[in-house]
């Protein structure tokens, strides 16, 4: 293990101190953002050597306080320890400092410059004029050993996939010496192998002494990697268990607060073919896969589950349903009737519903109101405009009926959507794209970022519209909600479809080897 | 310092952020005032007297607000749909140079027929020198401000091509000056013998209008989603090239209006100094207004009082009227700041 570099952490305590082996304290964090309390006197301690999960729902809370821990936030009371000192409050750099590493669900590389540039970027000083490449290169290279993070120094991140992306970002708090690693939400971009992979990676980290925090919503996940669980709920730790002395139900209750049941899946009779595609592609945009000669058809009454690693064409197949993109080659057709033009308006007319990806940035417009945001896709529609004039009181009603069935949390159909949760705001897409009861629907990650509760409610109302004939695409990175929904499961990689499986057929670790691209090059015919 | 979001403001607040601006500026060109060696107490008194003072100052000033409608209507259409339009001040005189084309006997109409042509043509005219930074925009994405602005340079220096050359007035002895236009081209006065005219009306129904079209039209709907977030635009099915282009060609026709109004309403005849910057100012009177049409309106009256004003006080005061530029320019930066602050909350740390 490599020694504390020149900015030092303090010596662990001596032995005789009570509190011997703790690295990390948080006392007594509270923390407001106007009436609402994101943090209500947490208080958690981390020993040496153990992995210690934050479990919680969106929202309960685990962000802030990684934030107030990082100094990009400052708590209204408590305070926070690193080694025994306490640390100033809003200082990010005294986090990093005192050796605490932080892995964001988003990552922070600059694509352009190579894994070396990546992680020594910021522990120079902007004075010398020479980077010491092959000092720099060896340590990486050791530490990648160490840890089983194996990646080429001077490969650019662009090239990278996005297990071996996280991996650098591993290896860039590892270089700087940190002793308390955080990873936040790391399992959602990689494969069920990859996990297997970041897991052990974790064990020998903290076989070494060092301490990880495990940000996750995933139940299995959470009960596999960690010794210890916090659970939080609305801002409040509802409460602490040791991993090998609790079941993944009391977990769940505990990140609930209540029993949520899932929605039954009622048998439904398979339909006819809704919207066929013929051999479609797509162009490659960037490091995201475009389409290559995709065939696929969805039914009525079905939902077509499509499974696969983040940037294997999922999006790229969302973009085309959704009238973003049109095919470079093959053909779309509704029920029987090729589709001559296609676009957004086009796929609109042609009943497509859409729940899009990003429902902040493609969704919603966020400085618009409820009321806007709800007519955005039909306010062309003599119910809604006449003559180039809109109807606001037509307009205002339709938004009301959303709210009203859907159930959405607002103060008034005037406020501006971006007030709203995640969930809420969901549900205004949801019902929005479900109004006209579409014959087709796309879904694509219908349920991130959302909770359990919410979940549930998207999930219900999706069965719904199969049990009234729809025919379904849902694409999805949580491989749980997939199986749970869909009645045939089609796997994406590179850019092709795998063969299709009937519900129950393939099992997770199945889903799991064709994501990583095994079996999959005799498997892109009709689907 | 970190920014936070802040929740819808209420109707109060919103009518709070340009009244503190304001307040901002003034206290702002009082330093400079009292740099100059004057009271700001006495300056302003003295500027508020030059604007609003008398039924002639009341005139003057509304008469220097017409322009000031017309370009404030012009960049707020625009930057709602956030199509950067700083070229106003060419579009201006693309509109003042249809008129005087078409306005000084080539085509010999009565005026009820004559001036309703003259504005269409000279919408047309702002229209199209719009038209074409919206094409690159929308079409190869090229940026907008860059095209805009430097339009303006290349419109003023034809302008002054076209008052040396073909559009000189024969008995302008040697000045470079257009000819007059006839009687059927005036826009009559609204009080026999007082400057003020027709265009001041012409700017309040374009302005009702503009509000009509921003509240209650689709087009309007469609401006505000692709100003506000042109990818959830898109994906809505609403056609985002088509709205910035529409938005264009009513952004340019408006501020070719200006340009209409200050030649057949006050001047008679096209000069270099037609506008002393009303485009540019015109960015100013909307970003006061918010954007609001009907705010245009009155930010436009206040920027144009300022303005008069300060000419007044400068011959009584002896401080410079360059103020007004500068008390124009520091209410762009308060207002700017106020907009942000009504925004976000600024946390210190």
């Amino acid at each position: 293990m490599t020694p504390p570099g020149p900015s030092g952490h303090p010596p662990l305590k001596g032995e005789g101190d009570p509190r011997q082996g703790i690295v990390l304290s948080l006392c007594g964090i509270t923390k407001h953002f106007g009436p609402l309390v994101a943090n209500d006197a947490i208080s958690l301690d981390i020993s040496a050597g153990e992995v210690v999960a934050l479990l919680g729902e969106n929202g309960a809370g685990k962000t802030t306080l990684m934030n107030i821990l990082f100094g990009h936030y400052v708590a209204d009371e408590g305070t926070v320890e690193v080694f025994g000192h306490p640390l100033p409050a809003g200082d990010p750099r005294a986090a990093l400092d005192a050796g605490v590493g932080m892995v964001h669900q988003h990552f922070t590389l600059a694509d352009n410059l190579t894994v070396l540039e990546n992680i020594v970027l910021g522990t120079q000083s902007p004075w010398r004029l020479r980077l010491d490449r092959a000092g720099a290169e060896r340590r990486i290279k050791k530490l990648a050993a160490d840890f089983g993070l194996e990646v080429d120094p001077g490969a650019t991140v662009a090239s990278l996939t996005v297990g071996e992306r996280q991996r650098v970002e591993i290896l860039k708090a590892l270089y700087r010496d940190a002793r308390i690693l955080i990873l936040d939400e790391p399992t959602a971009v990689l494969t069920p192998i990859e996990t297997e992979a970041l897991f052990a990676t974790l064990r020998r980290m903290v076989a070494d002494g060092l301490s990880v925090i495990f940000i996750s919503h995933k139940l299995n996940e959470v009960m596999a990697i960690s010794d210890r669980v916090m659970v939080l709920r609305a801002g409040r730790l509802s409460g602490e268990r040791r991993t090998s002395e609790t079941t993944r139900q009391e977990l769940a209750t505990l990140m609930v607060g209540q029993e949520i049941v899932p929605p039954p899946v009622e048998p439904v009779p398979r339909g006819p073919a809704l919207l066929t595609l013929d051999r479609v592609a797509t162009p490659s945009q960037g490091a995201r896969s475009g389409l290559r000669d995709i065939s696929l058809s969805l039914n009525g009454g079905e939902i077509t589950g499509l499974a696969g690693v983040s940037g294997n064409g999922q999006a790229a197949l969302a973009s085309l349903i959704s009238g973003t993109d049109a095919p470079a080659s093959g053909t779309i057709a509704i029920a029987d009737t090729a589709a001559a033009a296609w676009s957004q308006a086009e796929a609109l007319a042609h009943g497509v519903a859409r729940i899009p990806e990003d429902r902040h940035g493609t969704g919603t417009i966020a400085d618009m109101s409820i009321t806007e945001n709800a007519i955005s896709e039909r306010y062309r529609d003599p119910r809604f405009s006449h003559h180039g004039l809109l109807d606001w009181s037509a307009a205002r009603g339709f938004a009301e009926e959303i709210i009203a069935e859907y159930d959405v949390k607002c103060p008034s159909p005037d406020a501006p959507i971006r007030l709203l949760s995640g969930g809420n705001m969901q549900k205004l897409i949801l019902g929005r794209a479900l109004a006209p009861s579409p014959k087709i629907i796309l879904a694509s990650q219908p349920t991130r970022g959302l909770d359990v509760g919410a979940i549930a409610y998207v999930h219900s109302r999706l069965l719904q519209a199969r049990a009234n004939g729809a025919a379904i695409l849902l694409i999805s990175e949580d491989l749980d909600e997939i199986l749970t929904l869909s009645d045939r499961v089609l796997v994406m990689f590179k850019g092709r479809l795998s063969a299709p499986s009937a519900r129950g057929e393939r099992s997770i670790g199945e889903l799991g080897e064709l994501m990583a691209g095994h079996g999959m090059e005799e498997a892109s015919h009709a689907a | 310092m970190r920014l936070e979001p802040k929740p819808a403001p209420s109707l109060a607040a919103t009518l709070a952020y340009p009244a503190a601006a304001i307040v901002a500026t003034f206290l702002i060109a009082s330093l400079l005032v009292l740099a100059a060696g004057a009271s700001p107490f006495s300056v302003f008194a003295l500027v508020a007297k030059g604007a609003a003072g008398s039924q002639f100052a009341i005139m003057e000033t509304l008469t220097r607000a017409t322009p000031l409608i017309f370009t404030g209507l012009a960049v707020a259409v625009a930057f709602r749909a956030k199509l950067w339009n700083i070229g106003a001040e060419a579009q201006l005189y693309a509109g003042a140079v249809v008129t005087v084309v078409l306005g000084t006997g080539a085509l010999p109409l009565p005026a009820p027929i004559l001036i309703p042509l003259l504005m269409v043509a000279a919408m047309a005219a702002g229209a199209l020198l719009l038209f074409g930074p919206a094409i690159l925009k929308t079409r190869f994405g090229v940026d907008e401000v860059v095209t805009t602005l430097l339009l303006n340079f290349i419109v003023l220096l034809f302008v002054s091509m076209l008052l040396e050359g073909p559009l000189k007035d024969p008995m302008g002895l040697g000045w470079p000056q257009s000819p007059k236009l006839i009687a059927e081209a005036r826009l009559p006065r609204i009080i026999q013998g007082k400057r003020l005219h027709y265009g001041f009306a012409v700017a309040l129904v374009s302005a009702f209008i503009v509000w009509v079209i921003m509240k209650k039209s689709t087009l309007g709907y469609e401006m505000r989603a692709v100003g506000h977030n042109p990818q959830g635009a898109r994906f809505a099915g609403i056609p985002v090239n088509a709205t910035l282009i529409k938005t264009a060609l009513l952004s340019g026709g408006l501020a070719a209006l200006a340009g209409f109004s200050e030649v057949s309403g006050l001047k008679g005849n096209l000069t270099l100094d037609l506008s002393p910057g009303f485009g540019y100012t015109g960015i100013v009177v909307a970003m006061l207004a918010m954007l609001n049409p009907l705010g245009v309106v009155i930010s436009a009256i206040f920027v144009a009082g300022i303005f008069v004003g300060a000419d007044a006080m400068s011959r009584s005061a002896g401080v410079p009227s360059y103020i007004a530029n500068v008390m124009t320019a520091t209410a762009l930066l308060t207002m700017v700041t106020a907009i942000m602050l009504s925004r976000y909350r600024v946390r210190w740390r």
